[in-house]
């Protein structure tokens, strides 16, 4: 797993009255198979940074590199998940989006199948492997997807406030999954959130990102032994370190 | 159980209508206060109807108004498919192409009848054309607004995994876009099968559904009018409802992306 | 076989919708640039004689029919007679089709009894009635007026019945909790739920309307009128008076679709933010 460099990056907006920055100077590593949350209020550039590391986005000024090599535009050697259920492709089937970019690929129907199928059960549908996205549930829906950017086995994993659109339960739910996938899959993880309790729960390290203009303002290394209890008092306390962070502002998680 | 009690009734009720209707127009019919000629029994059409198909002059008629209908409805997506995802993927093709389209589609296709008799003779060519022209602009802007519309997110995805300009084509743009463009080949049909007959009416040759009626019309045979109508009112029905129909079934319906509005 | 969509679901027709930033005359130019290719194509091949000149005039003389016509009030009288036609006939449909499917959508009984007749009629393209109107009815406005209403009111029916249905039971329920009344639920509730089916019924009838009307003008042996106007223009292979007249028709049309129906729905559905534009 190479690591991930991000160096000062940048990205201003022109509107018609002046130049606004979304993000400005964010600098920060992710080690391999790291779990990394960014968490911010709402405005903080924080998805218009993990979309500049996606590729969807070109920064104004700085550099990404991965594994040494400086990345441009969108590549195969990362992972998308949206917060849109829409994402998926409605005229697939649940194996039929995890099998598309292996088909991308040009890899054979039995052999990306038999991935698909594997990355299926990772996140426990393969009950509803041939069951169209409309059928499935958010959550389920949110699984596939997950299941989709692993199926290709990128080296880092871009998830953009995934669970955010789900109802509380579920988000417990889907919160437990993913702690137990990336410990089977030892992925590079970058997780975008607002949700402080979230980020405690998954994340190896937290970055903090305050708005106007989107900037790191700390980071916090969560030492907490897996797996974790959302009740405990150094789970509490962590919390409580990072709403203090971001300020009055973070009443809004 | 209220709600099959229900149903039952409105088909009660449905086939009462219909009777009534029926009697109705018969009561009138034998009434002889209108001439027969013009109001023939219900016994008198089935009769003509039988008998025409008995024949095959009906069948023929039918082959032949289904001969044009298709060569022209077929030509229509031949041209307006593969140049309705040209202007939603490139602004070059849209600039040029949508505003010649939006000055020649508020023309209705039959106006052009007697303007390509006197390019093309009376005929199939002159049908053909006119179905062709009925049938391109739903087509057309249809599929160009799918296009257009085919959510950013499927192309970011699909960007993500990998897809190239030809992938993403045939498998993300259109299956995006494929809810338009049934529904623009369902309105193309539609405009093609009143096409087909206005312009039967008007280019006579002596074959197809609408020049049977029109011809009818002089022998006063008013049985065979309403066999005719009888006969377009099914093949209409059937193309709607079991073609397009299974079409939809079987893709947007199945995918769960017919729009709000239709479900 | 008609489509019953919410106007919403209409494609947005914008030639010309001017780019961020773009000045007017680059607009103006961009729209005209494909005419202007298109003329110039048509100019050359009626210039080069390859078709004879009579069925193949060039612009200029089409642009000359159009003038003459006008000027000597032959074109405005066709098409005011159409225009009258089209109103009358359309009249029929929206009162009839509205009433009709008002009365469908509210009540079972209705909807039971006029169901069977309305999906037996409209599979059949309102055209191919045009013959069986003419025995009936004799040549002339009467037949033909009657039949672009019989023919443009299906697609008012419709309409109008899946609007009354789908107006939302959440409001029936607060308004009939607020105490309204049945004739305040119907005028207060009813009727601007169910307008954008309603408008959108409208537009297709009166498409349809102005479709059929042309041809009917050309079988049914009436004096005056576009649709005539070309049919006769045939006999005497005036290929520009028929072109001009085909010209005619398509910018009545569009005036019809544009502007009469754009700005009531953007006086209502639009403004009450039922519907896009």
């Amino acid at each position: 797993m190479p690591h991930i460099e991000i160096r000062d990056i940048s990205l201003i907006y022109d509107t018609p009255s002046g130049s606004v920055p979304g993000v400005q100077g964010v600098s920060f590593s992710i080690e391999p198979s790291e779990f990394l949350c960014i968490v911010g209020p709402s405005g903080c550039g924080k998805s218009t940074l993990l979309n500049i590391i996606a590729g969807f986005l070109t920064p104004t000024g700085g550099e990404i590199k991965i594994g040494g090599k400086i990345i441009t535009g969108h590549g195969m050697d990362r992972g998308v998940v949206f917060q849109d259920f829409a994402q998926l492709f409605p005229w697939r089937t649940a194996l039929g989006n995890v099998a598309f970019g292996l088909e991308m690929k040009g890899m054979g129907k039995a052999e990306r199948e038999e991935i698909a199928l594997q990355q299926l059960r990772l996140v426990k549908l393969e009950k509803f492997v041939r069951s169209y996205p409309h059928h499935l549930s958010g959550g389920m829906q949110q699984r596939v997807a997950i299941a989709r950017a692993l199926a290709y086995n990128p080296a880092v994993l871009l998830m953009d406030e995934p669970f955010a659109a789900l109802d509380a339960l579920t988000r417990d739910d889907m919160q437990r999954l993913l702690a137990e996938v990336w410990r089977e899959t030892k992925k590079t993880v970058i997780y975008v959130t607002h949700n402080v309790a979230e980020a405690v729960y998954l994340a190896d390290r937290v970055v903090v990102m305050t708005p106007h203009p989107g900037t790191v303002k700390i980071e916090v290394p969560i030492r907490l032994a897996r797996p974790r209890d959302p009740l405990s008092v150094e789970f509490l306390d962590y919390q409580k370190e990072l709403l203090r962070h971001l300020g009055g502002g973070a009443v809004k998680a | 159980m209220s709600e099959n009690a229900d149903r039952m009734r409105s088909y009660r009720r449905a086939a009462l209508t219909l009777i009534t209707v029926a009697a109705l127009y018969e009561i009138t019919a034998r009434s002889g206060y209108f001439p027969r000629v013009l109001l023939p029994t219900i016994p008198t059409i089935a009769r003509t109807l039988f008998d025409m198909l008995l024949d095959g002059s009906m069948i023929l008629h039918a082959l032949y108004t289904f001969y044009r209908v298709l060569f022209g409805f077929g030509l229509a997506i031949v041209v307006a498919l593969p140049l309705g995802i040209l202007m939603g993927r490139y602004r070059a093709v849209e600039g040029f192409f949508l505003p010649l389209a939006s000055a020649l589609m508020p023309i209705p296709s039959l106006a052009w009848v007697p303007v390509f008799i006197l390019w093309f003779g009376l005929g199939n060519t002159t049908t053909v054309l006119v179905v062709f022209y009925a049938a391109t602009f739903p087509m057309l802007l249809n599929t160009w607004s799918g296009v257009r519309s085919v959510n950013p997110i499927w192309l970011r995805s699909a960007g993500a995994m990998g897809a190239d300009e030809n992938a993403m084509f045939w498998k993300v743009i259109i299956p995006g876009a494929s809810p338009f463009i049934i529904t623009g080949m369902r309105q193309s049909f539609l405009r093609a099968w009143i096409a087909v007959v206005g312009a039967e009416m008007i280019a006579a040759s002596s074959w197809g559904l609408g020049w049977v009626i029109f011809d009818a019309k002089e022998f006063l045979n008013t049985d065979i009018m309403m066999a005719s109508l009888a006969v377009i009112g099914c093949i209409g029905f059937v193309f709607e409802r079991l073609v397009f129909g299974s079409l939809e079934r079987a893709t947007i319906q199945r995918w769960g992306m017919v729009r709000a509005a239709k479900s | 076989m008609h489509d019953v969509v919410p106007a919403s679901a209409f494609v947005p027709l914008a030639p010309g919708a001017p780019a961020e930033g773009e000045a007017r005359w680059r607009v103006f130019a961009r729209t005209a640039f494909p005419f202007l290719v298109v003329g110039l194509a048509w100019e050359i091949t009626a210039r080069l004689g390859v078709f004879p000149a009579r069925l193949f005039p060039s612009l200029e003389e089409v642009a000359y029919a159009l003038v003459r016509l006008t000027v000597a009030g032959i074109l405005p009288h066709h098409a005011g007679e159409t225009l009258l036609r089209l109103f009358a006939g359309f009249s029929i449909a929206a009162v009839m089709g509205v009433a009709i499917g008002i009365a469908m959508g509210r009540s079972r009984r209705a909807e039971d009894i006029f169901l069977p007749l309305v999906s037996i009629g409209a599979p059949i393209p309102g055209i191919a009635y045009a013959p069986l109107f003419l025995l009936w009815f004799g040549l002339g406005n009467f037949a033909t007026i009657l039949l672009v209403g019989f023919a443009s009111s299906f697609a008012v029916i419709i309409n109008t019945w899946t609007g009354v249905k789908a107006v939302k039971e959440i409001w029936v329920r607060s308004a009939q909790s607020m105490g309204a009344d049945n004739q305040r639920m119907f005028r207060q509730v009813i009727l601007p739920g169910a307008l954008p089916y309603i408008l959108t019924g409208l537009r297709l009838g009166m498409a349809q309307a102005w479709r059929i009307l042309v041809v009917v003008e050309m079988l049914a042996g009436v004096q005056w009128g576009l649709g005539w106007m070309i049919f006769g223009a045939r006999e005497l292979l005036n290929t520009d008076v028929m072109l001009a007249g085909v010209a005619v028709i398509g910018i009545i049309g569009l005036i019809l679709e544009k502007h009469v129906f754009q700005r009531l729905e953007d006086y209502t559905v639009v403004r009450w933010g039922m519907m896009e534009q």
